[in-house]
């Protein structure tokens, strides 16, 4: 349970931290975009490159990234397998009744790239961006989604209190799970269902406290005159300056250098004999 | 202002939940909370402490009776935010009253919710963390203070209200002892120094001790209303209560039994200590 990095902040006063959130979460947006625009490796190397760059500059030290990517591990295998035998092509090895292909080899190690590429660029987003900043930043985007009467205030503060109780929770299970196994509980053997139901000592426990814990704060919010109707004011506020502008332009000119340039090059894995 | 207006005033405060049979939780409440002062609020659980906690800032709304605060009826809803500015409440788990992550951001939550200027909110926050000597952790994040600290910042939460009296209830059940030194140190200084009214409510007699005035209550009712010396000097009917006096006090109410001439209130071991030597003097002499 240690291993969960999400809504994590590293306080630091680098220029990824300096960045205004809302450039930031556009940033990330646009960097996710540019990803399912690559097709090719020379194109995985160059967001690779870019990512690198921006973590180096963070000073976020790059275990932390590759932590991020752990809670993910076996969904990427999952997928990677599944792309590796069930796309058609020219084969490359044959397991039972299962064939690998050439073509599914690309689209797997493809799609780990990506996958892997947006979650560390979404990681390196939350490191480097206080929780009530990028919430901020959520609310004015969302901004003209008020005029829909969507509730975006209300929308950011829930964002904001999840954000601040995911390490509680995450503790509470741990210690939770450690009492029940002094008790004998065991969560490691037996079948899917075994293990499914050796969850319901732990799940329930948690529910009920963190219903307390909700309505406990829900009073001390309303004893520190939250509302909902008129204007909150702000501790920080936020400005956009040239850095945040140069920023984005480069975001948007990877655009057109991966559509004219990195797609172009055609490096493929697949020999071109078979191609 | 009136300058002798009292901070927060009870009369025949009665109140009972929705429900639950409609079994009143407070009856008859009259209560003077005066500007500047320290009251200690004892009683065991269930005696309808946080109760009365939560009517003095218009969370709970008496059904009968009323609580006026500065002179404001807490049932005017329209002054609701005024009530909540001038008597903050703080609770026993700091984990649960901590909104934001980062801790100069969280005490920034009720000057933004006020929605007082970005200038002057900083200002309150740097006067908040500073009032309970956590301004070093401003960029932490709550999540990795002790105990102690993360109640430290809650109260300075509150502080950021700018309010003249703060409710704690029980602020350091869940502390260990050295949290709850600096816990105890923190509310004295906002008391002393500050001039911020405390009512604070425990479950520790040693706590309520250092107050200038202890109130006890027993099923919703105020039994005991008088200085920490008065109110300990009933050792038997506070055990009846299901309280017990300070242990200090109660070696002597012991002790007296033998020796009537000890003193009957005597606050803690030093005192107890006096007052035996002075026996002994006396006897010698
Ligand atoms: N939200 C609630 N709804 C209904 N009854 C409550 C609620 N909170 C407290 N009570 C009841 O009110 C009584 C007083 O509780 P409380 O004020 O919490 O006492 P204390 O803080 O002294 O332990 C108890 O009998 C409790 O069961
Ligand atoms: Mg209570």
């Amino acid at each position: 349970m240690k291993d969960i990095t999400l809504g994590q902040f590293f306080p630091g006063d680098t220029l990824i931290h300096r960045l205004d959130a809302r450039v930031k979460l556009v940033l990330v947006i646009l960097f996710i975009v540019e990803l399912f625009l690559v097709k090719t490796l020379c194109g995985f190397a160059f967001m690779g490159v870019l990512l690198a760059l921006a973590v180096a500059i963070s000073k976020v030290p790059p275990k932390m990234m590759l932590r991020s990517l752990k809670p993910l591990l076996l969904l990427l295998a999952f997928t990677s397998v599944l792309n590796l035998f069930y796309t058609k092509g020219d084969p490359l090895f044959t397991i039972w009744k299962l064939t690998a292909s050439w073509q599914g080899l690309e689209l797997a190690l493809f799609m780990m790239l990506r996958i892997s590429l947006l979650i560390m660029a979404s990681s390196l987003l939350t490191y480097t961006t206080s929780p009530i900043m990028l919430t901020d930043g959520m609310e004015r985007l969302m901004g003209p989604l008020k005029a829909l009467h969507v509730p975006v205030g209300e929308l950011a503060m829930m964002m904001t209190i999840a954000l601040r109780f995911i390490p509680l929770l995450v503790e509470e299970t741990d210690k939770i799970m450690s009492a029940q196994k002094a008790r004998g509980a065991d969560f490691e053997s037996g079948g899917v269902l075994k293990r499914a139901k050796a969850l319901i000592p732990i799940l329930v426990p948690l529910f009920v406290s963190s219903f307390r814990r909700a309505d406990e704060l829900a009073v001390a919010m309303e004893c520190r005159c939250y509302h909902t109707s008129g204007p909150r004011s702000r501790l920080k506020v936020m400005k956009m300056c040239f850095r945040d502008y140069v920023a984005l332009a480069v975001m948007l000119a990877a655009i057109p250098a991966i559509l004219l340039g990195t797609n172009q090059v055609l490096f493929s894995i697949i020999p071109s004999a078979l191609g | 202002m009136n300058k002798t207006e009292d901070m927060i005033q009870t009369i025949e405060l009665g109140f009972s939940y929705p429900g639950e049979g409609g079994a009143p939780v407070l009856q008859g409440v009259s209560l003077t909370v005066e500007r500047g002062s320290f009251v200690a609020v004892l009683g065991h659980n269930g005696s309808g402490k946080s109760t009365l906690a939560k009517q003095m800032n218009a969370v709970l709304l008496p059904t009968e009776g009323k609580v006026l605060v500065e002179g404001i009826d807490t049932r005017e809803e329209a002054r609701v935010f005024e009530v909540r500015q001038k008597v903050g409440l703080a609770f026993q788990n700091p984990d649960n009253q901590i909104v934001a992550t980062i801790v100069e951001e969280d005490v920034a939550f009720a000057p933004e919710n006020l929605n007082i200027p970005q200038e002057e909110t900083a200002r309150r926050v740097e006067y908040a963390l500073r009032a309970v000597d956590m301004w070093e952790y401003r960029t932490h994040s709550a999540h990795q203070l002790s105990g102690g600290q993360k109640q430290r910042v809650a109260i300075a939460g509150i502080i950021a209200m700018m309010p003249h009296c703060i409710v704690l209830d029980e602020p350091t059940a869940m502390l260990d002892p050295v949290g709850r030194e600096e816990v105890l140190s923190t509310v004295r200084r906002l008391n002393r120094e500050n001039g911020i009214t405390i009512v604070m409510i425990t479950h520790y007699m040693k706590e309520a001790a250092m107050a200038d005035r202890v109130v006890v209550m027993d099923k919703g009712k105020v039994v005991l209303d008088g200085t920490p010396r008065e109110v300990f000097s009933e050792v038997d009917y506070l055990e009846s209560l299901g309280l017990e006096a300070p242990q200090a006090t109660t070696l002597i109410h012991r002790l007296r039994g033998d020796c009537p001439s000890l003193p009957a209130d005597v606050l803690d071991e030093e005192e107890a200590a006096q007052a035996i030597l002075h026996l002994f003097e006396g006897v010698a002499g």
